[in-house]
Formats: C-alpha cells, structure tokens, sequence
C-alpha cells in the first residue's frame, strides 16, 4: 500500500489527493455547518433537558443500538454463512429471497406490525375471544415499546449484514477454507476461526451501516413512543422553538457516530485482510444432516416471514380491502419520480465512492481521509437535519448572487439551486455517500496493494489501474454499493419532503402523507410500489453476485 | 476503461434529464402544512373556476418555516398554509409574512380565528373533546379538562404523546387560561391516570380504548369521523362505540385549534393569493372541509353535515390562536417536567 502511494506521490499525482479533500469538504458542508451549532448560544434549554429527558434519550439510544447491533449480527451473518456455504433445500430462494425486508422502509414494517399485534389488533383480539380474559389478565409482549423497535429495525436493517458478509464469504479464497477442513476443522471451526475473521471488514461494515441507520431513525421511535437522540432533536426544535438546542442535539451525535467510527478502526489497528490469491475453486458447500437442512430452513424461512411475508401480506390485505385509494395514472407520474432520483442519486453516489476509495488508496494522508469521513458521517443524521444543512448553505449562496446581480446590474436571478432537484440530490448524496463508500472501500481493502503494483510496473496508470483492474474485480461491491444506495433513496422521506420543487412528488412522500394522517390502510399501494419498485434490483443484485462467483470459480 | 465509462455517461445523462420546472403566467404557489389530497382537490376546484394555477410543496410546518426563513425574499412561496395557529404566530414572528386587508376575510372569519393585524387567517376548525366508551361511562361524571385528573379517573385515559403539536396545543390553552403553574400541577396529577405510556396517533387512542384498554381517550374528531366512514370494520366498530364529550363548557369552552394560512412577505403574487384565501372561505370550501375533513368550519353560518351536527353544538374556547404559540415552549417544558412522554 505504501509502496503504491509513494510511486504515486512522486509522479505528481497529489492532483488526486487534493480533489478528493475537495469534494469531499463540500459533501461534508452540511455537517459542519449542523457541527458549526455547538458554538451557538441556546440559553438554558440545556439545564431543562439535564433535569428532564437528556438521559432517556441518551439510555434508549444506547440501548436500541446495542439490540439491534446483536440482532443484525444474528440475523445477518448466520443466514449470509447459511446461504453461501451449506446446501439445504430451498436455498436458492433464500439467497434473494432475504434481501427483500430491506424494500420496506422501517416505519412502515413498524405500523404493519402495530396493525397485526397490537392490544386491539386482530392477533390479541383473536387471543381474547378465544380465552375470554379482558385488559391485563394476560401477558402479551407490547410491540410498541424499546423491545418492538429493536426488533422492527433488525428486520428492516439485518439485510446490510447479509449482502455485505455473503458477498465476502463467497469471494473468500475457497483455498484458505480448504486448508482449514483439510487441517481437520469442521464447519463450525472453520467458520469461526477462519470465515468470519475473514469476512470481518465487511460485517463491520455492514453492522455500522445498520447501527447509522438506527440512530437516524425518526419514524419508528416516534410512533413507538420511545425517546431516543432523534426524537429529542424533533421536540428540542419543534416543541421548545429553540432550533439552535436542536443543532446541538445533532452535534452529540455526530459525536456518538464518530466514536464508533474511531473505535472500529481502533480496534482493526494494523490487521489487513488481502486475498493472497484470486483464483477459486468450484464451490464445495458443506453437506447438513437432514435435521441441520430442516433448522437452517426453518431459521431463514423464520427471518424471511417476519421481515418480510407478514408485513407485505399485510399490506396487501390493506391495499385489496380496506383502501380508499384507487391505483391510477398518478401513481406512475410517483414510480417514475421516484425511480429518477434513486437512479441518479446511486450513480452518483457510487461514481464518488470509487473516487474516493481510490484516492485514499493512491494517497494515504490524513487530511483527505478525514476530509472523507466528514462527509460520510451523513449517514447516521437525520434527513430533516440534513437537509437544514444543505438548505443554509444553498440559500445563502442564492441569495448572495441574487443580491450582486441586483447591485451589479439591477436584475434579480432569484433562487437557482435551492429548491431544484439538484439541491435534492446533493443532500442524497450526503446522507448515502457512507453507505457506497463504505460497501466500496470493503471491497478494495481485498484487493491486495501487490496488484497495483503490478500492474503499474508494467506501464499501467492509476487510471487504467482503476478501469482495468480495480473495477472487474470489484464488480460485486459496485452492484452493491449502486444498489443499497438505490433502495436507501427510494424509502428516504425527511430529505425529499422539505427540499422537493412544486408539484413533485415520489412513493415515498405518498406513502408517508396518508401513513402521518393515521390511514394506514390507505398508505398500502403507495407503500407496496415501494417496495415492488425495491425488489426488481435486489433480485438482479443477488443473481449478480452469485454469477460473479460462479464466473471466477471456472 | 469500459465500466467506467459507462458508469460516467449514466451519471451525467442523469444529471441532464433533471429539468427545473416552467412557471406558468397566473399562478399561486403554496407551502403547505396540510396533506395533498387534503387540500389538493379544493385547489383544483379554484383552479377551475379562476385559470389560476396553484403550485404546491407539502411538508411538516416546522421545516417549510424553515425553508421560508432561509429562501428569504427570493423565496417563490406566496402562501404558507398549516394546520395548527401555533406555527403561524412563529411565522408571523420570524417576519417572514404580511398583512393583508380583505373585507372578505375579516366579515366572514371570526376575530379569535385570526390574526389581529391580519398575518394569518383561520381555515377550519379542528376540535379537541374528551371521546367516552359509551358502554362504560357515564358521562354526567366528566366536566373539563382539568377534572381529569379525579380520583375516578385514574389509569382509565389514553392519550397520545406529548410530541405531539395537538397535545401542546392543548396544554398551552391551559397555561392561557389558568397560568402556568396552575398548568404544571395539573400536568403531574394527569400523567399518572394514563392507561398505558402515550404511543401511536389519535386513532390509536380510540382503538386502545374500543378494545378496553382505556375507558376515555383525548382525541381530534375529524379522527373519529374518518374511522366511522372507514372501510375497515374493525375501525368503524370501534369509533361506534364511543360518545364525544365537549368539556368545559360551564368555563371557556372546549380546545380548539385551525388550520389556517398566512401570506408570506415577498409574494410574488399577493392579488392571485388573496383570491385563493378568499376562496377557501366560501361557502361552498367550508361545507367541502366540514365533509371531508370531518373539521368544523371556521364560519358559524356555514352548516358541519350531519355526521358532525349529531355530536352536538357546543362552546369553543375564545382565546385568541396566536397566543398559543407564545406558550407552546412552556407547554412542552411543564410536560416534560411532568413525565408525559
């Protein structure tokens, strides 16, 4: 790696360097300037929040990440090692299959959950009239408590462990496992000893995506009536009219994001994980007992009815009985908005990962991968914060050209980026940029450094590097990286509902107009197109990289 | 070079499709608190019958407040419209709307509904009453607000949480009318006859205590009155067995709150906003809100529908809106203090 940068560094290609620490300041603007807060005076909403609700939201935040932490880690690595490395019936369903809970946006899984489970809803008053108890005679878990938003979140959220720990565990050098079976190991041992180790980048990856996901999470906790960091911002902003105290509010847990961020590397210190080679053998997968094949089934069949049968079936139910709400020319003005701005924004978002990616390898320096974490820390903020980010930098920027234009020449040029699908876009880009760039630069930390090397000696440069070596062999992680970011847009609400030009609207802001007027049932089609309009790239996603395998195992 | 290249030109192709949108010549654009397909369909109507053409981006209040203040006066909004008074006072303060004079508006909205320099105007009527399980209250034992906190009522209330801007409403009506700390007592003794924690919106307050959760549940009618027109039986069954109580109305009245609009500052089209306020008001608009909606209309001469007139006249609290947005922070602060979650 090192070796690579210097080579680099001497051609003059510091170019690379100081673009990406230039871009990516940008990208990071709306941060510092939500940052910027903590030097705001607030006055003493402060001591108000000490004596009151500081610590419940500092306790529930704390304690949703830790649950869903373990529940994403369960959920996803065993069923991503499950589907890539035992055979069992079903299989080849389940590989796709259990992507499909990430197309439903959290807070939609948590109504259809509340619908279903509720003290009034079907299930209990089914339990009722069956056994005859009334209200507290009985003890059923509540769904709308800290328990039941863990447990929304995990199954919405453990699908960016799986796509991210299957895809490592099947490019994982099959020689590495091979060793480890023929030095007598059985699955288990070569699992935790060998596999998981291996895979560890991407898990963590996957788990910190999971974990920003959480903490930006406003939907879910609300209706649940948990307080968390998120809700506090909301109250402290909105309710308290105090938004500088709101700000700061932000600033704490950018604080949080990037403790973790910084105890993750910590913890990594100088391990590397390179494939030493990249030729695979065919793929052995181990053969489970007829009782194991029956458990693995019965746990992916488990994940993938709660994460996704059951609400989707009850949505449909909603959709064909209950909704008002007709299926019309409408809804395909809202698909075809909403398939644009996810389209763009994932190809913007991935064509900035692999820049940056590949700056920080091509130039180590701290600078540019501080400058680059800045601007991925987006990710764990809320969307109305950020996009109250982009908005004062955007509408300061207007209105200072608007106001010279009028001085200079006595026109007015009005606002030009605010309030465009550009502003919109960008603040897209903010908000996902971490999940590109993390699913990225997972994959280019398996590229052995000794490849760049090679082919720099035999007269490549860094550019055909990128396109002749670097980008076939991360072919995988770029699907990925273009796909997560595709979904995480289509469900993003916050962001759209404040920055959005007139008369625009996407499936999202359909879904969650009808869902905040309490129709739950009528929000259904708008909610199922999401998720329909989800699922097509989840399937190509899946079958790519499971050809890509097959491609490199001949 | 081929992925790259590819991955490039699609980027870029994406970056040109995206096209600002053209302005048309007699036009009003509107920031709106309010759902679409709540206001969508009057504003079609208008439309109609002016050529006008209403541009709209919906939002919660708050951000749109936002976007207002730092658009500034290149702002392109010409009206903001939410649904709760609170936010218009912090928009009037904020600067960022004007007075406007019309003879219309003034004859046909009453004063506490409005502005008293004319920065905003009421639309219609949202009110908040004590909603009763018919089966298992007697209502001659409810009396107001305040009574809740009777001995009689203990963990027999659901209500929603405290986040939310009906509940601070509701609350800041109470400091307007009794003082603060008069208020923040109260707060303590009503938070421990809660059912169960606050959780979910007002619906779900009225499906808690169909099922025998609770046995009174604090509640918007226009709730009730779509969950009785609702397709789904189990929502109908439920609102059914409810009775709407008015509370305090031997006192002030019962809380209510609007949804109502303000004309902003630098309004590129006052003349086409007036007429659209103008509008909305008529007669015609109010009935339409009063069936649709299930709110009140802000016109006393305008009839509620049936559905709404069968649960009764009743006295509605006088103070004037604004005001409550004055001690919405301190509404929010007294809950706090008092655990309502």
């Amino acid at each position: 790696m090192m070796t690579a940068a210097r080579v680099f560094a001497k051609q003059g290609l510091n170019l690379w360097g100081t673009a990406a620490g230039f871009v990516a300041l940008l990208l990071g603007l709306p941060v510092l300037v939500v940052a910027g807060y903590l030097f705001e005076p607030s006055g003493e909403v402060w001591q108000h929040l000490l004596d009151t609700t500081l610590k419940d939201y500092v306790i529930n935040s704390l304690l949703l990440m830790i649950g869903v932490a373990c529940g994403v880690l369960l959920l996803g690595v065993s069923t991503a090692w499950l589907t890539s490395m035992c055979e069992f019936p079903g299989r080849g369903v389940f590989e796709w299959a259990l992507l499909l809970p990430m197309a439903i946006p959290a807070y939609i899984i948590a109504y259809t959950y509340t619908g279903l489970f509720d003290y009034a809803g079907p299930f209990q008053s089914w339990l009722r009239e069956l056994l005859g108890p009334g209200y507290g005679d009985y003890w059923f878990p509540e769904i709308r408590s800290l328990g039941g938003a863990v447990l929304m979140l995990t199954l919405v959220l453990y699908p960016y462990v799986y796509l991210l720990a299957r895809a490592a565990f099947l490019n994982q050098s099959l020689c590495v496992l091979d060793v480890s079976r023929t030095l007598g190991n059985g699955a288990w041992r070569s699992f935790f000893q060998v596999a998981l180790p291996m895979a560890r980048p991407a898990i963590v990856a996957g788990l910190s995506l999971a974990l920003m996901e959480t903490l930006a999470d406003y939907g879910t906790v609300q209706y649940f009536g948990v307080s968390t960091f998120t809700t506090g911002i909301f109250r402290t902003w909105y309710g308290l009219d105090n938004a500088a105290a709101a700000a700061q509010l932000s600033a704490v847990l950018l604080l949080f994001v990037f403790t973790l961020v910084v105890l993750e590397k910590a913890s990594r210190r100088q391990a590397r994980y390179h494939h030493t080679t990249q030729r695979h053998q065919g793929l052995d997968r181990f053969r489970l007992t007829r009782g194991q094949a029956w458990g693995a089934w019965l746990f992916c069949g488990a994940t993938l009815m709660l994460g996704f049968l059951l609400p989707f079936g009850q949505l449909l139910h909603w959709a064909l009985t209950t909704a008002d709400e007709q299926l019309d020319g409408r809804f395909l003005t809202l698909i075809m908005n909403s398939l644009m701005l996810a389209g763009s924004a994932s190809l913007l978002a991935l064509l900035l990962a692999l820049f940056f990616g590949y700056s920080r390898r091509l130039q180590g320096g701290w600078m540019v991968a501080a400058a680059v974490r800045v601007a991925s820390m987006g990710y764990a903020i809320p969307g109305t914060v950020i996009a109250i980010g982009v908005m004062i930098p955007f509408a300061a920027l207007d209105n200072q050209l608007d106001a010279w234009m009028r001085a200079q020449f006595g026109w007015s040029s009005g606002l030009l980026l605010s309030g465009t699908l550009a502003a919109l876009l960008f603040a897209y880009l903010v908000r996902f940029l971490a999940v590109s760039l993390q699913t990225v630069e997972a994959g280019l930390s398996k590229i052995r450094p000794s490849m760049d090397e090679v082919a720099r000696s035999l007269g490549s440069g860094p550019r055909e590097i990128l396109g002749r070596v670097h980008i076939p062999m991360l072919k995988g992680s770029l699907l990925t990286a273009l796909l997560l970011v595709f979904v995480d847009v289509l469900k993003e609400l916050p962001a759209t509902l404040i920055l959005r030009p007139f008369n625009f609207n996407t499936l999202s802001v359909r879904a969650y107009e009808l869902a905040s007027d309490e129709r739950l049932a009528d929000a259904a089609y708008a909610s199922l197109s999401i998720v329909a309009v989800g699922i097509l790239p989840v399937i190509l996603l899946s079958r790519s990289i499971t050809r890509s395998r097959h491609a490199k195992s001949t | 070079m081929s992925y790259l290249n590819r991955i490039i030109t699609l980027s870029l192709l994406a970056c040109v499709s995206m096209t600002t949108f053209a302005a048309g010549n007699a036009e009003v654009n509107l920031y709106s608190a309010r759902k679409e397909n709540l206001i969508k369909p009057l504003l079609d109507r208008f439309t109609e019958q002016t050529g006008i053409q209403v541009n709209l981006v919906t939002g919660k209040a708050d951000a749109l407040l936002h976007r207002l203040k730092r658009e500034g006066r290149n702002t392109p909004a010409d009206l903001l419209l939410t649904t709760d008074a609170g936010r218009l006072h912090r928009a009037r303060q904020a600067g960022v709307t004007q007075a406007v004079t019309s003879e219309v508006l003034e004859s046909l909205i009453p004063s506490q509904y409005r502005d008293p320099a004319g920065h905003w105007f009421g639309l219609s009527l949202r009110a908040r009453p004590i909603l009763y399980v018919k089966q298992r209250v007697d209502p001659a034992r409810l009396s107001s607000y305040e009574a809740l906190t009777e001995a009689q009522w203990k963990g027999r209330i659901c209500i929603r949480s405290s986040g939310n801007i009906y509940n601070q409403s509701l609350v800041a009506s109470m400091i307007a009318a009794n003082g603060a700390e008069a208020t923040e007592m109260w707060a303590r003794d009503f938070v421990p006859q809660f059912a169960r924690d606050p959780k979910g919106g007002d619906r779900d307050q009225i499906l808690a205590a169909a099922a025998g959760q609770c046995d009174l549940a604090i509640a918007n009618t226009y709730y009730l009155a779509g969950m009785l027109e609702s397709k789904d039986q189990r929502q109908r069954e439920a609102a059914q067995q409810m009775g709407v109580f008015w509370p305090n109305q031997q006192g002030r009245g019962s809380h209510v709150n609007i949804s109502g609009a303000a004309l902003i500052k630098s309004a590129k089209h006052p003349e086409a906003a007036i007429k659209l306020l103008e509008f909305l008001v008529s007669a015609e608009s109010q009935a339409w809100y009063a069936e649709t909606n299930g709110e009140y209309p802000v016109r006393s001469d305008v009839s509620p529908g049936a559905l709404l007139a069968g649960w009764g006249d009743f006295k509605k609290d006088g103070v004037n809106l604004g005001q409550l947005g004055n001690f919405n922070p301190q509404a929010v602060r007294i809950m706090d203090r008092a655990g309502w979650k």
